[in-house]
């Protein structure tokens, strides 16, 4: 978290800078580079909302090495990226992904499909009604619906991990749908996060 | 009359607390028959030394209070205190209506006691039950659960459920926003409770051995499900699943030698059944939905279990080899996570109805579901090894999770309270043997 903030803090004005300059060559470079892995900083870019690719020079801060420009650069911790939304909510007794969460999915789906040692853990979860077991499978089947989602959108099957907790780990304490629908949920946990 | 709460007490043991003789569960009765059976339990003699640390007629009494059959005398409206036959006059006890009476004495006896108690039919005047109960140094509160079990058994005919216990969850919201998950088993009163693993990380679906001796639960402190069992003389356990997926809903088998549980390894939630032995696995269901929450026929053929395969969550049975399943349960959108009764007749179950989730049993003969308790959100039901009782997690105020028990035919209701956190998952034990 703490890594997170600071590099929110120290990041974001360096990136919005590049934006500026170049909209649509960032976006066209970043399509280009993601089937072949190429390296981070060309990849990170079609994910980014804010177009820095390949067009986009960016410094390195000072004195950071080579890796340490690859972790400031990565998405996962822009929090204006799409790929800050790490939760996705279900209707009741659903495993139906909403058409509003799909872009979410596939955000995250295309920032792992770029990121072959990049790992995430679905963790599915339900809302107090019904049974704790039955619960435990309802959970599961969320965490699997957002996995074959991303599955065809070429993530490997390495890269994530399902587990569900059912009702036992609920995001939001009460006994009415307010609560309910915070709880019946996949949360994205990457790891190292 | 006055609501009777029962303060019962008990060393929290891990904490360590010497001063701590607090209760952390206590019950009371919500709703008893009217038909109790009025009883003295007389205050208990005491022979040699006067300090002892349990009072034996108040743990009897309370115990049979608690089955919500008996109606025991208060103390101040005896008007003798007779510790043993000879010292009896019926005549004391017919003035205040009691049926039965209960008189007895405690001896020391090395480092233990004997207990020596009568029952006594006051209205024909005649002695129905009088034994001799050893016990150890701290067995005495032990002692006073078989005394109970016997006036129990010679009073109905059928065997009491008071020296048995209860395995149960609890929960706490720490302020940091953390919580910390305990499994623990207390006497079936709620006393004595004992934390028997405690994980930051949930746990849950606890289940007994045949024998009483060990546990099956589930536990999350690896970031995964996991199903251990541990033996709760030694506290040593093992890794029983560790499979990708769902490891949930262990239940022993009646003759204990095999597992049934709940696996997603093969792509869905199925229910296997594990030989515990050589730990071979065998599939007895087969379907793309949910099939979860298997529990046994008390003669091991056939299992009950939750499946969503037909549109809604119902009921179903298969053979515990395994073939064709069939549905059980017709009424309502709902019905999940069964208990079968010792004698096979009955399923408790929770069901689903406008009004929230409840308990209601399944007369398997007739066909007929009553709905017993009318929360919110009843569930977990688990039956009494003597049928009679049906123990279950329900809210308290503030969404408080507490553990409730309700009578089979619905008459006798109880409530237990955890003095802290939250308690759920309520199993009973099977008779001690």
């Amino acid at each position: 978290m703490n890594k997170w903030v600071k590099l929110g803090v120290v990041l974001v004005p360096l990136l919005m800078l590049g934006a500026c300059g170049s909209t649509g060559g960032a976006k066209k470079g970043g399509g280009a580079a993601a089937p072949g892995g190429t390296p981070s900083t060309d990849s990170s870019a079609s994910t980014s909302p804010f177009g820095s690719g390949s067009g986009v020079d960016v410094t390195p801060l000072p004195g950071a090495g080579g890796g340490d420009t690859m972790a400031a650069m990565d998405p996962l911790n822009d929090p204006s990226s799409p790929l800050a939304k790490r939760v996705i909510y279900f209707e009741y007794d659903s495993n139906t992904i909403r058409p509003e969460d799909r872009a979410t999915i596939e955000a995250h789906a295309q920032y792992l499909a770029q990121r072959g040692n990049v790992k995430v853990a679905l963790e599915g979860h339900a809302d107090e009604r019904g049974s704790r077991e039955y619960n435990i499978a309802l959970g599961e089947r969320r965490a699997n619906a957002v996995r074959d989602v991303m599955s065809l959108l070429g993530v490997a099957s390495s890269q994530v991990s399902t587990v569900s907790y059912g009702e036992e780990r609920p995001a939001v304490l009460g006994d009415d749908e307010s609560a309910w629908r915070m709880n019946r949920r996949v949360e994205l946990v990457y790891s190292g996060q | 009359m006055p609501k009777l709460i029962l303060r019962l007490f008990a060393a929290a043991s891990l904490l360590l607390l010497a001063n701590s003789a607090h209760a952390v569960l206590s019950f009371e009765i919500t709703k008893g028959v009217v038909d109790a059976l009025p009883i003295a339990v007389v205050p208990f003699g005491v022979t040699g030394d006067p300090l002892l640390p349990v009072d034996v007629a108040e743990v009897v009494a309370a115990d049979l209070k608690f089955s919500g059959r008996f109606a025991p005398l208060p103390r101040k409206d005896m008007l003798s205190r007779p510790s043993e036959g000879s010292q009896v006059n019926f005549r004391d006890w017919r003035l205040v209506n009691v049926e039965s009476l209960v008189v007895g004495k405690v001896n020391r006896m090395g480092v233990g006691y004997v207990v020596q108690f009568q029952l006594f039919d006051v209205f024909r005047g005649v002695q129905l039950a009088a034994y001799s109960v050893r016990s150890d140094a701290d067995g005495l509160r032990r002692a006073a659960h078989q005394i109970a079990d016997i006036i129990y058994e010679t009073l109905t005919g059928e065997p009491g459920a008071f020296s048995t216990r209860i395995a149960y969850v609890t929960v706490e919201n720490l302020a940091d926003g953390k919580r910390r998950y305990a499994l623990e088993v207390s006497d079936a009163d709620g006393y004595d409770p004992k934390v028997i693993v405690n994980s930051a990380q949930p746990l849950m679906s606890p289940s007994w051995s045949a024998d009483g001796n060990r546990l099956a639960y589930v536990t999350f402190e690896n970031k995964r499900a996991q199903i251990y069992v541990q033996d709760l003389q030694s506290a040593q356990r093992q890794l029983l699943t560790s499979f990708e997926g769902i490891n949930g809903a262990p239940a022993w088998s009646p003759n204990g030698r095999e597992l049934a549980l709940t696996l997603s390894k093969d792509g869905n939630p199925e229910i296997y059944v594990m030989d515990l032995a050589s730990k071979q696995l065998r599939r007895v269901t087969e379907s793309l939905g949910i099939d979860t929450e298997p529990a046994w026929s008390p003669d091991g053929k056939t299992i009950y279990f939750t499946s969503d395969r037909g549109g809604s969550t119902q009921i179903y049975r298969v053979a515990a080899s395994g073939g064709r399943a069939e549905r059980v349960t017709f009424e309502g959108s709902y019905n999940a996570r069964v208990s079968v009764s010792p004698d096979g007749k009955y399923l408790a179950m929770i069901t689903r109805d406008n009004a929230g989730d409840h308990i209601a049993a399944l007369n398997l003969q007739n066909g007929a579901l009553q709905v017993l308790t009318d929360g919110r959100f009843d569930e977990s039901p688990s039956f009494a090894p003597n049928g009679r009782m049906i123990i279950y997690a329900t809210r308290a105020a503030a969404r408080r999770g507490v553990l409730a028990a309700v009578s089979v035919d619905g008459r006798v209701q109880q409530r237990f309270s955890a003095r802290e956190g939250e308690a759920r998952e309520p199993v009973w034990s099977p008779l001690r043997q």
